[in-house]
């Protein structure tokens, strides 16, 4: 009898122990928000944002409407100057990147008028040409960069006023002068370390 | 015989270590804790080892705090065309490998003098050429350049590119050499500024001002007595309101706190901000008059202590100490002639051009909702690269053509000035073409 209670003792210290054990091993349950979820969300919040500037500030207080602010690309050079939408954007990127690397964003374009804001790892160019030759699509992949693997998703950017084809058909430094309303002009690429 | 070896390992070992531990915590002086000669940016501090090291563990993130501490402002101010934001995008991190551009001292490494180059760079010349190899695919103008002369040849800087980017260069590109009708503006920002912040109490010492009737008489005509800036406004300690028979910055600034705070960031006061005694021309390495060696610099060393008198401080003080080429070929040369006929009254004081002119340039600030004509007294704010002169200082006279070309003379820099430029940069054309084609 007292072997029995030894052995049932024993059994159910196993038992528990491997149980504990198999918790411990199992693989943890994926908590916090998956990756595709969280950059849709930072571009929802990017293009609002982007998009008020131009109608709420821009189109409002520009030469369009009040005539108060000058948008241009040398803002700072002229009285009243305002930055143009896509600098307005990149102000943000540079923004947010001093104050966290949790995630990085920048537009940028397989024809830039600034040379810098071509892609330059092969999953953005595939990401903006994947864009461009799937309208309305977006694009996710995963890059290794140095030594840190991340989440990269491209969403296209589109041309919604003549001001955006205008300027860029008309640059000196653009190397497509053949934009139109609607067209996919670039990319929104939001990377995410993992 | 061991037990001696070991002995004397053991003791010369605790000496070391003792001599070094002593150096480090307790004495004034950690001369002996220098690594290598400090370069000409910061030889004036190298004492204030806490000025840069602001604690002694915390790796490159606090020495570059401490890099954006001091010269943050101005490079935010310049539009710094390479900021660190521009680098911490991960897409960057094969640029990264060949020179990691987030942190100052990867150019800027201090304490290697031997290697340092004229502004401040310890990196060979061709640092451009590793990112921007394939400009030549862009720009026709560009495809044979050597490799290290983008930022040598008067065409582009690191930091300050404002009076050198294409659109500027091509909105500027005519106009006079000399415009006709040259003028400066009067500063006026000690005038409206300072006057406001003269104390309404000051202590009179009657004895001290009966003791000194010529020094008072001299006073009685200066701006100082216009303000109502009494014997004790300046001869006043700070704290214990006692009299002070030799003010220094720490009165001046009570009222002065453009002109004090700006002195202290330039080459004349910058050990005056580290709570080291002033600098004097013998401990720099620069040409100064034997007589100047050891005078310490400060306020009065260019602001008679009695006397307002501007002109004096803007040129003849700094000829005062100042003994090399381009210092003695001022008189002789067309801003000198200027100066000169604008203290005789022959032409109005706009006119002329002083050593402050181009080295402590006037700034229009908007101070209180009041724009205000300042004299920035960092005589270093646009001292390197001098394309930074172009905008604030040449261009209130000269066209930009003329500018860059004399700024890229080094003999007509050397000679003061005295003469037309030799050299012709090309970037005002070759914009102009690009944009014509």
């Amino acid at each position: 009898m007292k072997h029995v209670k030894k052995i049932a003792i024993m059994t159910t210290l196993l038992a528990s122990s491997l149980v504990i054990t198999a918790c411990n091993e199992a693989p943890p349950a994926k908590a916090g928000i998956p990756p595709k979820l969280y950059t849709d969300s930072l571009f929802a919040v990017m293009n609002a944002d982007r998009a008020n500037y131009t109608k709420l500030i821009i189109q409002r207080l520009g030469p369009n409407g009040a005539g108060a602010i000058k948008p241009d690309e040398h803002w700072k050079e002229i009285e009243n100057g305002a930055l143009l939408p896509a600098q307005m954007f990149r102000a943000g990127s540079e923004a947010v990147a001093e104050v966290t690397d949790e995630f990085t964003y920048s537009l940028q374009s397989l024809w830039p008028i600034n040379k810098q804001n071509a892609p330059k790892t092969p999953l953005e160019e595939e990401g903006l040409q994947y864009t461009v030759d799937n309208p309305g699509e977006n694009f996710y992949g995963e890059e290794k960069l140095g030594d840190v693997t991340y989440f990269t998703a491209v969403y296209p950017d589109v041309a919604v006023s003549p001001a955006c084809t205008t300027c860029h058909n008309d640059h000196k430094d653009s190397p497509r002068t053949d934009f139109d309303i609607g067209d996919v002009m670039g990319g929104v690429v939001i990377r995410v370390p993992l | 015989m061991k037990k001696f070896i070991w002995a004397t390992w053991i003791l010369v070992t605790l000496a070391i270590a003792g001599y070094y531990g002593y150096i480090l915590l307790k004495a004034d002086n950690k001369q002996a804790l220098l690594i290598g000669e400090t370069s000409h940016g910061h030889f004036q501090i190298e004492l204030a080892c806490s000025s840069c090291h602001t604690e002694a563990f915390g790796g490159p993130e606090l020495i570059q705090e401490a890099c954006v501490g001091c010269h943050g402002a101005e490079l935010a101010e310049a539009n710094d065309t390479h900021p660190k934001k521009k680098f911490t995008d991960p897409r960057n991190a094969d640029r990264l490998s060949v020179v990691d551009a987030r942190y100052c001292v990867s150019c800027h490494t201090e304490h290697r003098k031997e290697i340092t180059a004229p502004m401040g760079v310890t990196l060979p010349e061709d640092y451009c050429f590793h990112c921007h190899t394939d400009i030549g695919d862009d720009r026709e103008s560009h495809r044979d350049l050597a490799f290290d002369s983008c930022a040598s040849a008067g065409c582009h800087n690191y930091h300050d590119n404002r009076a050198l980017f294409e659109d500027f260069l091509v909105h500027n590109h005519s106009g006079p050499w000399l415009k006709e009708m040259a003028r400066l503006t009067n500063p006026n920002g000690a005038a409206i500024l300072a006057s406001k912040r003269v104390p309404e109490q000051q202590p009179t010492f009657p004895e001290q001002k009966a003791a000194h009737p010529d020094i008072h008489k001299a006073w009685s005509g200066s701006n100082h007595a216009d303000a109502g800036v009494d014997c004790g406004g300046c001869h006043s300690d700070v704290s214990s309101g006692e009299w002070l028979e030799k003010p220094g910055i720490a009165q001046c600034q009570t009222c002065h706190i453009h002109e004090a705070e700006s002195y202290k960031s330039g080459k004349h006061g910058m050990r005056l901000a580290q709570s080291l005694p002033a600098i004097r021309p013998a401990d720099s390495k620069l040409p100064f008059k034997e007589t100047a060696l050891s005078l310490q610099q400060g306020c009065n060393s260019c602001h008679s202590a009695h006397r307002t008198d501007t002109l004096f401080a803007a040129s003849e003080a700094c000829l005062t100490c100042h003994n090399d080429d381009h210092s003695r070929g001022f008189a002789s040369s067309p801003h000198g002639q200027l100066l000169t006929r604008a203290i005789a009254g022959v032409i109005p004081v706009e006119q002329a051009v002083s050593c402050a002119t181009c080295h402590m340039p006037r700034e229009e600030n908007i101070v209180d909702g009041e724009t205000v004509v300042q004299v920035n007294h960092n005589q270093n704010h646009s001292l390197r690269p001098n394309e930074k002169m172009i905008r604030p200082v040449c261009m209130q006279c000269h066209n930009l053509g003329f500018s860059i070309d004399a700024l890229a003379d080094p003999a007509l820099i050397r000679n003061n000035f005295n003469g037309k430029p030799a050299t012709h940069i090309p970037s005002i054309d070759w914009s102009l073409k690009r944009v014509a084609d």
